[in-house]
Formats: C-alpha cells, sequence, structure tokens
C-alpha cells in the first residue's frame, strides 16, 4: 500500500515548509537568539537529516530508471550530509567552518542533478517543467547558501536561504502525477 | 516620577518590536495560505467527498497539510521564540 508518487512529493514539501518557516524566523531574530534554547539549535538540522533518511525508501520504492534512482541517491546522501555537518556544528563536535559548505554542496548537487535526470524539454509535462524550476531554484540556492557560509550573520543571505526553501515546498505542492502545464501536456506524457 | 516610569516601562513592554510582529504573523499568513488554496481548489480536500477517494488521498490533502505545518509552527516554535526575542530587547533597551 505505498502512496502515489505525487503524495510523497507533497509530504516532502511539508517537510520543506516547515523547514522554510524555521529558517525564517532564524532570519528574522538572527542566530544568537534562535540558539538560545538548545532544542530549537537542533531543529532545523534534525528536519534536514530526517529528510534524507526518508529520501532512501523513495529512491528503492519510486525511481523507474538508473539515472532517476542515482539522483534520489544524490539528494538522500547530501541532505543527511549537510544535515549532519549542521547538528556537528551546533553540538560543537565540529569547529571548522568550511563544514558550512556542506549545504551549499547540498543544494548544488541537487539542482545538477534535477536538470540533469530530467530528458525533456520544459512545457513537455508539469513533472518536467517541475523538474526543470527544482533544478534551477536549487543552483540558485547553492550560490545563496555560499554568500551565508562566507557571511553567517547577513540578513538578506539568511532570508534568501529560507525563501528558497519555501521556493522548494511550493514546487513540491505543484507535483501531480500526470498534468499539463500552462496548457502543455505531450501526447507522449499521456495528453492528446 | 517612579509613576512615571512604571508607565514608559509599561509602554515599552506593550510596544512590540517590527521583529517581535514578524515572528509573530508567520504562522498565521502561512495558515491563511492554506485556507485560501482550499478555498480556491476545493477538490483538494477529499474529506468533502470520501467515497470517491483512497486512503493516502484522505490522509494527505495539500492545504490542510499548510495549515498544519503552520499551526505547529506557530503554537510549538514561536512562544518560546518570542519569550527570547522579548528577554534579548529587554536588555538591550
Amino acid at each position: 500500500m505505498e502512496p502515489p508518487a505525487e503524495v510523497v512529493h507533497w509530504m516532502f514539501g511539508v517537510g520543506f515548509l516547515f523547514l522554510g518557516l524555521c529558517l525564517l524566523a532564524e532570519a528574522i531574530v538572527g542566530r544568537d537568539i534562535w540558539g538560545r534554547r538548545s532544542w530549537r539549535a537542533y531543529l532545523w538540522p534534525s528536519v534536514v537529516f530526517l529528510m534524507g533518511i526518508f529520501m532512501w525508501p523513495v529512491m528503492v520504492f519510486y525511481t523507474s530508471s538508473a539515472i532517476h534512482m542515482l539522483a534520489h541517491g544524490a539528494w538522500a546522501q547530501t541532505m543527511m550530509l549537510a544535515g549532519m555537518a549542521q547538528l556537528g556544528l551546533v553540538r560543537g563536535k565540529l569547529r571548522n567552518s568550511l563544514w558550512e559548505l556542506t549545504l551549499p554542496l547540498a543544494f548544488l548537487v541537487s539542482g545538477a542533478a534535477f536538470l540533469i535526470h530530467e530528458p525533456n524539454p520544459w512545457l513537455f509535462s508539469r513533472a518536467a517543467f517541475l523538474h526543470h524550476a527544482l533544478g534551477w531554484t536549487g543552483l540558485v540556492g547553492g550560490l545563496i547558501c555560499l554568500g551565508r557560509a562566507v557571511r553567517p550573520h547577513s540578513p538578506a543571505f539568511n532570508a534568501g536561504f529560507a525563501f528558497t526553501i519555501m521556493a522548494f515546498a511550493f514546487l513540491l505542492f505543484c507535483d501531480r502525477n500526470v498534468a499539463p502545464i500552462f496548457g502543455h501536456l505531450s501526447p507522449l506524457a499521456g495528453g492528446r | 516620577m517612579n509613576a512615571e516610569l512604571v508607565r514608559q516601562r509599561a509602554e515599552a513592554r506593550t510596544r512590540h518590536s517590527w521583529r517581535h510582529t514578524a515572528v509573530s504573523a508567520l504562522g498565521p499568513l502561512t495558515a491563511l495560505a492554506g485556507l485560501i488554496w482550499a478555498i480556491v481548489q476545493p477538490y483538494r480536500i477529499t474529506l468533502f467527498d470520501p467515497d470517491r477517494h483512497g486512503f493516502w488521498y484522505l490522509a494527505i490533502q495539500p492545504p490542510l497539510l499548510v495549515i498544519l505545518a503552520a499551526a505547529v509552527f506557530h503554537f510549538w516554535v514561536v512562544p518560546s521564540l518570542l519569550a527570547d526575542l522579548e528577554e534579548a530587547e529587554e536588555r538591550s533597551r
């Protein structure tokens, strides 16, 4: 009794939405106030790590081709790596600030994986459009994260990071199994 | 003189900063977005027509999930964050 693929995307959308709300609140109040309670400091890195773990069953049960499977595996690994590194930095086990670069790495690898594993053009179907949109959002998000790693207290980079995550949530909520995009649906994808 | 000081401090406490207002508004605004989504696409609320849908489509209804995420954030994360923010702002005055 597996959930349909679009339902899985919506569940990840909720995770990204909650993550985005936490990051936006952190950007508004500042890292110092956000980190005053330890459970709060651990909250969003834990959510990222958990979403990385949940990506593995998605990879196993929902992928229909090798490149699709590799893309999901790349997301799972980079999300777990970024979440783990952030947990280590918050805990103080990791001291080198270069670990912050795992976050832009996750975005850049994820964005590239979206673009590489989508063989169809933007208006082929809604799924194709969303893959392209998510890919470019990931690449732009990676650059924002890179700025955030260099200037961790910049409100602009922190808010930009939060809005990138919210954009991911929005795009995931837009997903349907088979649906047109702006009136376009290729006959190869099930359109008439 | 003392009464004046008490009045000024009480005013300062009730006058919230923009950060306080912004953090307080995040959850309700997100929930409002979910509510508007439910009104614009009522067919997403599968509970209105439970006989036509299976378990997963009844359990996972995106507009309601958005409202749920907003509620969890507003009632779980925000109260302690506002308390810490007020404390920090009080100290910096």
